[in-house]
């Protein structure tokens, strides 16, 4: 058994390459859970906590994208300035866990662990965020759609490290919302992110916990463009946003299980998709967490 | 594992930690190798708060720390922050509201109150209510805790005027 406590992402590297079975661990919110509850058996750990490199995040005003360093805490997602720059990424950083949890998770141990549950993850599918990845030997970028492959599954090789995700800054409305059975400290029975690209004309939905991986509703977001114009601030009627429910609701594919059942969890990706598509047509004002 | 030992900084002090297994949580290394039995350990899997310490400024779930990985850091326990043995104005307040009955979460919850007044001293009710909502306590119906709360936010106000 062997720990590394990498200080650059060079040193985790070089310690995955010479051993890819590693386990990597960040924050440890999921990690350390197996291991308490000895549900996994760790033999060799890299640990990313000291990499400060992670922990960064720029603005390119060039292509108007924030990149986001893979091990930068909820806690600071949820806080200005990240905040004002992607307001769905905020209100999902908020529903993570409780203030301890968001202290030290991070989109790239959702990312690593890839539930269909992470709250980070349909924001960065609706976003259509890019994965960047780097392993000994180079370095590429992934679009999150082909990186989350299924239940805990992802495209992620053993001997890369997930650095960091680019999402692009857009104007317009950008919201997420989640069900569960209590306000605070809840694993999601259903989530959906929303973001309405008011320059583009586009509205993107991607939905959590309601298939093995994050679902982004193409075909509902077809027809919507098809029925109303979405430049600017849209006009939604209620029956224009409710069908737009159904039809979000259509193409996820929920399971019964200890969290919930498929029957509600589509009834709840159906009320959700909804409500997020009347708040855009409202402009709604979005609000942040008290702690800033 | 190949390290013989790593060391933790704890209230202060250095520790060495000799023959350990590379998952034990920082949790476990307090209370089993560092006689610290403050920090309480429940859920272990960061639900329920009671094993709350400070970790470079930070409030963090000590069950989910890998111990070898907090070498570097500096860890406030619940034993860390009173004085000579002497409760401080949150313990105090604590028990003069009657927000301790079992006990059990009251450690975790005493360092996340610490946390949230050192960042911010005038917390409205909504920053408390935020501010424990991962400290679960079974007993108290909460209460008496934010009454606790209030009592050293508005302590602290008038001593500071």
């Amino acid at each position: 058994m062997s720990i590394t406590n990498a200080t650059t992402v060079d040193e985790a590297l070089a310690a995955l390459r010479a051993n890819p079975l590693a386990r990597l661990i960040q924050g440890g919110t999921d990690l350390m859970v197996e291991v308490n509850l000895n549900r996994t058996k760790i033999e060799d750990v890299v640990s990313l906590r000291r990499v400060a490199e992670l922990r960064r995040w720029h603005v390119d005003e060039e292509s108007n994208t924030l990149r986001l360093g893979a091990g930068v805490p909820y806690a600071e997602m949820e806080r200005a300035p990240l905040c004002d720059y992607v307001p769905a990424l905020a209100e999902a950083a908020r529903t993570v866990g409780s203030p301890q949890i968001r202290a030290a998770g991070s989109l790239g141990g959702n990312l690593g662990t890839c539930s269909p549950a992470g709250d980070g993850l349909p924001v960065v599918s609706a976003l259509d965020a890019v994965v960047h990845l780097r392993s000994h030997d180079g370095s590429r970028d992934v679009s999150v759609h082909d990186f989350m492959i299924g239940v805990k599954r992802n495209a992620r090789h053993t001997d890369e490290l997930i650095v960091a995700v680019t999402v692009p800054l857009v104007t317009g409305f950008q919201g997420y919302a989640k069900v569960g059975t209590r306000n605070a400290m809840v694993i999601s029975a259903a989530s959906a992110c929303l973001v309405h690209d008011a320059a583009a004309g586009a509205v993107r939905l991607a939905l959590g916990a309601v298939a093995p991986t994050v679902v982004r509703t193409r075909a509902a977001e077809a027809w919507l463009a098809s029925e109303t114009s979405l430049i600017g601030t849209p006009s939604v009627s209620e029956a224009l946003a409710k069908e737009f429910g159904a039809r979000a609701a259509a193409e996820c594919s929920p399971i019964d299980d200890h969290r919930s059942t498929a029957a509600y969890r589509r009834h709840a990706i159906s009320v959700l998709a909804q409500r997020l598509l009347l708040r855009a047509a409202a402009g709604a004002a979005v609000h942040h967490g008290g702690n800033r | 594992m190949s390290n013989e030992f790593y060391r933790l900084r704890v209230n202060g002090v250095d520790h060495e930690i000799r023959d350990a297994w590379t998952g034990e949580s920082l949790l476990y290394v307090l209370r089993e190798r560092l006689g610290l039995p403050g920090t309480k350990g429940a859920c272990e899997q960061g639900e329920c708060g009671s094993c709350t310490v400070i970790m470079d400024g930070e409030a963090v779930c000590s069950c989910l720390v890998m111990a070898a990985t907090a070498v570097d850091a500096d860890i406030v326990t619940v034993e860390g922050l009173a004085n000579d043995g002497e409760p401080t104005d949150v313990q105090q307040s604590f028990v003069n509201a009657g927000g301790v009955q079992c006990g059990f979460c009251t450690p975790g919850l005493i360092v996340a109150v610490h946390h949230l007044l050192d960042r911010n001293p005038t917390p409205t009710d909504l920053e408390v209510k935020e501010a424990i909502s991962g400290n679960i306590c079974r007993c108290t119906g909460y209460g008496r805790i934010f009454e606790a709360v209030r009592q050293v936010r508005d302590a602290r106000a008038a001593d500071a005027s």
